[in-house]
């Protein structure tokens, strides 16, 4: 099974990498090898470009000379042109990588009579190729043809003839074609070269430009058949395959801090996920900048690197605002943990944003990214392609681990829980800033509207600016609703004085129970006292009586004796 | 016809103008239709050039290298290097008419017939 599935990729088409960054992913491997490839578009769209970055990669990276029919540009132009993106045509023909053939057609100068054909075209071409061993042929654009001769007939049956030349040469060729009205090109070249079909596109909506690729057929080969965005700048050109990332990124358990202490609390006591992104949305004022700034700080403390990209603000204000609460945010700036990359969101398209902010990103190699906000980035109605370039970046930076902090401005209309972008889906931990308004105040509050895995507190904090930063206060709940700011205070002084009140009060009855048992006590001696007295006196009384008797008996004794009368018994005297 | 032959003929002095004819053909092989090229433009040139003419012809799968220079994409192709401004015919040169507007003849050729007719019959 194996064995036949490897016989079938043998004979499968054969791929010609094109060098072109993306490119090559949506084609999985290039251009079909050996054979004819038109590259069409509308004017200024980059087909030149193209087939120049196809030649000039071809030879540096994959060792294969090129060959460039050039039909509107002499080499010097070509030269001078590519010059800008760090090709350096002259050397490449010295070294006979490349050869360069301006064919130029000025139809006033011609005249034809009579039969004709296009050999020394191929003559030329096969001189071209023979001298330099070329793979690569680019002819650029042949459709001039069409304009400096009028024999139309006569020049279709010659391209036919061409490509399949081109074929059996077993070149891989690009030929470039001005877009047509219904068809790929105006002269309807895709009927010759119908391996492969890419469309170049330039197209401008709300005023700014916005480059795409698309790759219109490829016969005998899978391939990503979206329209994808390309740029061109001083690295030449580059495709952003970048929704093909797919959802398999490595993820991290590892917490970070949000730099604000209680956040972490509320945030399962350890802040937010490392390489998780995270929206502070909230409406104007409410703090979004601020609680990036201290997340930032935060990350810089640890010794990360942080890209601040402001989309709205200059660096400068930033850090002058920042200060004014306490956050010093140029003393990280200066060790260099902290770059603020400064751009307006209508300097350029969306797709330049975004391979620029690529670029700045893998440049500084930042551990967090902060975007602040990311709704300027909605320009009119791009919301679908803001949306999309969201993705695209959020996926990019989970790919890389790095923790993204997006800040988003939501108007007083729309709901709260609703970002404009509606990335909302993509977020790992969204805090919620909004504006409770009681009793002629208005005061901040934050609460973590979700936080995906982990345990997060579910309560409306009040959130206070203060001389040293961001800080999280318990807001009042109670059957008066939600109070903070002065209500709050004036809620806890309330509740603080009644404390007081009842501790008083304890203080007093202890005071009253100590003088009751006093009094008792004093009482008890009193009593104790007199009845010490009573049996005193009884006693007294007692031993009076007790001797009285005593003495009676004597007496009556010594009477008896003086009578000489016999002694009387005891009981005698006593019942007496 | 030989391959990259040059024909020369300056036999007699130029009378209508005063220059000399550098003409090129590019050819590719001897096709049928290069070999009828050169005898139209031979023809045409003994008719109207009076002979100051000099014709170089090209073959290009001899000489490749040299298609470039002239910026030659079709064959046949006539380059007419001399009087300036270089001008190109394109085929095999079967329309005399067109040859004529081509090479920048034909007005000069009718003024040749007006003027010259009363007194030459050939």
């Amino acid at each position: 099974m194996k064995e036949t599935k490897e016989q079938i990729q043998s004979i499968a088409l054969e791929k010609s990498p094109t060098g072109i960054k993306g490119l090559d992913e949506i084609t999985f491997g290039g251009l079909p090898k050996g054979r004819p490839t038109l590259v069409c578009g509308n004017a200024g769209c980059g087909k030149t470009l193209f087939a120049m970055e196809f030649l000039v990669r071809g030879a540096l990276q994959y060792n294969e000379p090129g060959v460039f029919l050039a039909f509107e540009e002499t080499i010097e132009e070509l030269a001078t042109n590519v010059a800008s993106l760090g090709f350096d045509l002259n050397e490449l023909i010295a070294q006979k990588k490349l050869f360069i053939d301006h064919v130029h057609i000025e139809r006033s100068e011609i005249e034809v009579t009579g039969e004709y054909d296009l050999e020394g075209l191929f003559i030329r071409l096969n001189y071209a190729i023979e001298s330099v061993g070329a793979k690569r042929v680019v002819l650029d654009t042949i459709e001039s043809l069409f304009s400096g001769l009028s024999n139309s007939n006569l020049l279709r049956a010659e391209l036919r003839r061409l490509f399949r030349w081109l074929k059996d040469k077993g070149v891989t060729a690009i030929i470039t074609g001005e877009s047509g009205d219904k068809t790929f090109t105006r002269q309807g070249l895709e009927e010759y070269v119908s391996d492969c079909v890419i469309v170049l596109d330039h197209r401008i909506s709300e005023q700014s430009s916005t480059r795409r690729l698309r790759v219109a057929k490829y016969r005998g080969s899978i391939h990503g058949t979206n329209e994808f965005p390309f740029l061109i700048d001083e690295t030449g050109f580059s495709v952003l395959p970048i929704t093909s990332l797919g959802l398999d990124y490595h993820v991290s358990s590892e917490r970070i801090s949000s730099g604000i202490p209680r956040l972490d609390t509320m945030l399962g006591g350890k802040g937010y996920f490392r390489g998780s992104s995270i929206l502070v949305s909230g409406t104007a004022g409410s703090g979004k900048s601020s609680s990036a700034a201290s997340f930032a700080v935060a990350a810089c403390e640890r010794g990360e690197k942080v890209l601040y990209f402001a989309l709205e603000e200059s660096p400068n204000q930033i850090m002058r605002n920042m200060l004014s609460i306490g956050i010093d945010l140029e003393f990280w700036v200066k060790k260099g943990l902290l770059l603020f990359h400064s751009i307006r969101p209508t300097f350029c398209g969306l797709e330049m944003h975004l391979a620029n902010m690529f670029r700045a990103v893998k440049d500084f190699s930042p551990k967090s990214v902060i975007l602040d906000p990311i709704n300027s980035f909605i320009i009119g109605t791009n919301e679908m392609e803001a949306k999309l370039m969201m993705i695209r970046l959020i996926d990019y930076l989970k790919l890389h681990q790095i923790t993204g902090l997006l800040t988003s401005l939501t108007s007083l209309q729309s709901a709260t829980e609703q970002t404009d972008l509606g990335v909302s889906s993509l977020i790992d931990t969204w805090l919620l800033l909004r504006d409770i308004e009681i009793g002629g105040e208005r005061n901040r509050g934050l609460y973590i509207l979700k936080s995906r895995g982990m345990k997060h507190s579910n309560q409306i904090r009040e959130f206070l600016l203060t001389d040293h930063g961001v800080e999280l206060m318990d807001v009042y709940v109670g059957p008066e609703g939600v109070l903070t700011g002065n209500a709050r205070s004036a809620q806890e002084s309330k509740e603080s004085a009644l404390k007081l009140y009842s501790k008083l009060e304890v203080q007093r009855k202890q005071l009253e129970m100590e003088r009751k048992r006093k009094a008792m006590l004093a009482q008890i001696e009193l009593i104790k006292l007199e009845f010490e007295k009573d049996e005193a006196e009884a006693l007294k009384i007692i031993d009076t009586e007790q001797a009285r008797a005593l003495r009676l008996a004597e007496d009556r004794e010594e009477m008896g004796r003086n009578r000489q009368a016999d002694a009387p018994n005891k009981e005698s005297i006593e019942t007496q | 016809m030989n391959s990259n032959t040059k024909t020369s003929e300056k036999n007699l002095p130029v009378k209508s103008t005063g220059d000399e004819w550098v003409l090129r053909l590019y050819v590719a092989g001897q096709t049928p239709k290069s070999i009828n090229a050169f005898k139209n433009l031979k023809a045409i040139c003994e008719d109207k050039l009076n002979g100051t003419y000099e014709i170089e012809v090209i073959d290009l799968l001899v000489n490749p290298q040299l298609a470039g220079d002239d910026q030659i994409f079709a064959v046949p192709t006539l380059v007419r290097k001399l009087p300036i401004p270089v001008r190109k015919i394109i085929g095999d040169l079967s329309d005399t008419e067109r040859v004529l507007v081509g090479l920048d003849l034909f007005q000069r050729s009718i003024s040749n017939e007006l003027t010259s007719n009363p007194n030459e019959t050939i």
